[in-house]
């Protein structure tokens, strides 16, 4: 059983790293168009996101 | 006079040198709509972002300052294929935005703590059956505690503070039975926790949460799409004032960009989009959608001009007023003020259950103690018994029960092209027996067309309409809408007061007057017949006719009144029209009872009444002069082409050129009102069952896990039956 000193902290490690990334998401703006990132995986070709880094969708949008 | 198109009110200047700004885009419905806006915009130099958001059909564009005019977007867009216009974030759509992702940060925790101490519970719970030691069950309840405690504290705020407002002005809620029983059931843990004792309900606690806040992160997302939509139709909207830059240089700019003391020129075939004073020209006004008066009434220096009225015949200067100084305006808002306070404030259906259910549990849960302390029980064990029938009441499904219908009701509404202003419009909407409707503009269309259209020759119609395409007159623009002409003729001479001439393959062709066209023996006929038509004559070498132009009624009115009589629903007319125009839509829809020349007070006043008389009116107008009794009824609805006050005031909003999405509206409400009964039913039943297990002591974590998802699954999935609509209004 003192296996469980490794899995137990290992184990809630992973979930907040789920948790962190999910935060991370959703800070990043990746949930305010849902319908049209669901098309954008399937489109052909990736429209004009050359010049729109990861993260350029942040909150800098947002404040006026 | 070419005007230049001045957007500048809606660029906003980012620290890094950019240029931002949000266009709403009309018809983009599809991938393909999005790569082709996307590389459309982005093939512009010095664009560094362009990026459509399917969801709210917006597109945001940043560019690198000063190299290029917000204009070329549009004109860009235009030739794409799109109607765009820039557009402005209200502030109540920032604070839903805000809200929504604030829920979905809580949801986000409050699931993430759910999982870990779910997977934490199931060692417990299979221990406590076979060889766990008490030692390794602490430190898993330790565990839980760690990660329930601060997880529920953030994610419960949402919860605790209206169940806190909602204390604080001495009334309940929902939200305070489950504040209650998520605090109780987290103490009571900890308390058990620190006696090494074999059940917790760290758990429990945090699924309750979550599946609560799920409910909440929809019906939030639902509302904010629809005022998303509403949003973007007043963009769309696309409305613009003629503003004086200087002695005679004009300049387009938006409304939002005028201010008072500005001069604007109002050109004729022009709605105002501004309040104010005439300060030069003559013209006729029609002013059908501020008082519902048909017939235009004449305009000079130092009348008032309203916002949302149509200049008629001559060009007008008009100074822009700050408030309403207009008599009219004054008295509608006082009137509007009264009616919003006078509103009593309707308590919704979640709370009246709420009102019921929390003293009925709280006292099961106090007498289960006091029964357990007498039959000898520790008090130890029996407030710990008690708890137990706190948590395993489960607010869950009750709280879920109604959000759950009114986000799927919402989107269905949504779908047939109603949108929802406030949260409880269905359930007032489902209680309703009267409909008042306001005439103009609301059984009628707002915009004028062609009644005798079938008694022309489709040439000539399509000549006519192509002729009507050089005026600007509201009569004849009406002419050139219902043929459907797209090809404006060439050569046109307008002469003023009289109206339009050219020539066609060497024959002279006129639109205007009938006099203009030697047409009057012709009209006079018309006018015979119907007095209430404005008619506009068309001559074509000999060949003479003359079109009768007026308000129609929409298409589906007489099937829409029909249909509510069927089921029940009384229909009455508050016009502020003169009676004979009010008599005649009133005997063709045949409806009764009607008033005509009603003044807003009158409107007012007549709803009042019918409410002592005890009657739930729902009032439907589009009107200015509507909006105090908008605010009035129980229940109010306008269409989309109403003023901004009206819009702003009514419950609901419905789009399109039909009637049919009030009965559909209506139809939807009394179906989510039956199935949100239902689910309380669903609710109150579980709990009859669930009780006594609890009271009785035998509620384990693990019941009251299984329970409260059970029970939650069996509300959502009744809700969702609101889905397929109701298929006739009973």
């Amino acid at each position: 059983m003192e296996v469980l000193v490794f899995l137990v902290p290992l184990a809630l490690t992973l979930g907040a790293l789920g948790l962190a990334g999910f935060l991370w998401s959703l800070k990043n703006g990746q949930y305010d168009d849902l319908e049209g990132a669901g098309w954008r995986a399937i489109a052909d070709d990736e429209p004009f996101a050359q010049n729109s880094p990861p993260g350029r969708l942040g909150p800098d949008i947002r404040t006026p | 006079m070419q005007a230049t198109r001045d957007f500048s009110h809606y660029v906003r200047h980012l620290d890094s040198g950019l240029s931002h700004i949000d266009l709403a885009v009309e018809g983009v419905s599809c991938a393909g709509c999005m790569s082709k806006i996307e590389r459309g915009l982005a093939a512009l130099p010095d664009v560094t972002l362009a990026r459509v958001n399917l969801t709210d059909r917006r597109v945001a564009l940043e560019w690198k300052e000063g190299t290029l005019d917000p204009s070329r977007f549009i004109d860009r867009l235009a030739e794409l294929g799109y109607k765009a216009y820039p557009f402005e974030p209200v502030r109540a759509e920032a604070v839903e935005t805000e809200q929504a992702s604030f829920l979905l940060r809580c949801l986000g925790v409050a699931a993430f703590a759910a999982m870990n101490i779910m997977m934490l519970s199931i060692p417990v719970w299979s221990g406590n059956v076979s060889d766990m030691i008490p030692e390794q069950r602490d430190f898993f309840h330790w565990l839980s505690a760690l990660i329930a405690l601060p997880a529920a504290a953030y994610s419960g705020q949402p919860f605790f503070r209206s169940a806190w407002r909602a204390l604080k002005a001495r009334h309940t809620n929902m939200d305070v039975p489950i504040s209650i029983g998520i605090v109780m059931a987290l103490g009571m843990s900890v308390a058990e926790t620190i006696n090494h004792a074999e059940h917790a309900y760290f758990d429990a606690a945090l699924m309750l949460l979550a599946f609560l806040l799920a409910g909440r992160y929809l019906d939030q997302s639902m509302r904010r799409k629809t005022r998303a939509v509403a949003g973007n139709l007043a963009a769309l909207k696309a409305e613009t004032a003629t503003k004086f830059v200087g002695a005679d240089e004009i300049s387009v700019v938006p409304v939002a960009a005028v201010e008072a003391g500005d001069i604007v020129l109002l050109r004729p075939g022009e709605r105002s989009a501004v309040d104010g004073v005439v300060i030069e020209g003559q013209s006729k006004i029609d002013q059908s959608l501020i008082t519902g008066e048909t017939l235009p009434v004449k305009a000079g220096p130092g009348t008032s001009v309203y916002a949302g009225t149509l200049n008629q015949s001559g060009a007008l200067r008009v100074r822009v007023s700050a408030a309403a100084e207009g008599t009219l305006l004054a008295e509608i808002g006082r009137l509007l003020d009264n009616a919003v306070q006078a509103r009593s404030r309707y308590v919704q259906l979640a709370d009246r259950a709420s009102r019921l259910y929390a003293p009925v549990v709280h006292a099961a849960a106090l007498l289960t103690m006091l029964g357990w302390a007498m039959a000898g029980a520790t008090w130890h064990d029996a407030i710990i018994t008690a708890i137990a029938v706190l948590i395993i009441t489960c607010p869950c499904a009750l709280g879920l029960a109604i959000p759950a219908v009114q986000t799927v009701v919402a989107g269905a509404m949504f779908r047939t092209g109603v949108l929802l202003n406030s949260g409880d419009a269905i359930e007032r909407l489902a209680d309703i027996d009267r409909v008042v409707f306001d005439k103009t503009g609301t059984l009628t269309l707002p915009e004028l067309d062609v009644t005798n259209a079938a008694d022309v020759p489709a040439e000539t119609f399509e000549l006519a309409g192509r002729l009507a395409l050089a005026s600007h007159h509201p009569v004849a623009a009406a002419v050139a809408r219902a043929s459907g002409a797209r090809v404006p003729l060439t050569g046109i001479e307008e002469i003023a007061g009289k109206g339009v001439r050219g020539i066609v393959d060497g024959i002279d062709v006129r639109l205007g007057r009938p006099s203009f066209c030697d047409a009057e023996d012709i009209a006079q006929k018309i006018l015979g017949g119907d007095p209430e038509a404005s008619v506009v004559a068309f001559r074509h070498g000999e060949t003479r006719h003359v079109f009768a132009v007026r308000q129609r009624l929409r298409a589906d009115a007489a099937g829409a009144i029909t249909t509510l009589r069927k089921a029940g629903i009384e229909v009455e007319i508050l016009s502020g029209d003169r009676e004979e125009a009010v008599r005649h839509a009133a005997e063709t829809l045949g409806i009764h009872e009607w008033r005509a020349g009603v003044t807003p007070a009158d409107k007012i006043a007549r709803v009042e009444d019918l409410k002592r008389q005890g009657s739930k009116v729902l009032m439907v107008g589009d009107g200015m002069n509507d909006a105090p009794a908008l605010a009035a009824a129980h229940v109010s609805m306008s269409p989309v082409s109403a003023t901004h006050l009206s819009q702003a005031t009514a419950d609901l909003v419905f789009l399109g050129e039909r009637l049919a999405p009030v009965i559909k509206a209506i139809g939807f409400a009394r179906k989510a009102l039956r199935l949100m009964r239902q689910n309380l039913w669903l609710a109150a039943g579980y709990n009859l069952f669930a009780v006594p297990i609890a009271i009785a002591g035998l509620a384990t974590p693990l019941v009251a896990a299984a329970a409260m998802s059970g029970s939650s699954l069996l509300v959502i999935l009744n809700a969702l039956r609101a889905h397929r609509g109701a298929r006739e209004l009973c």
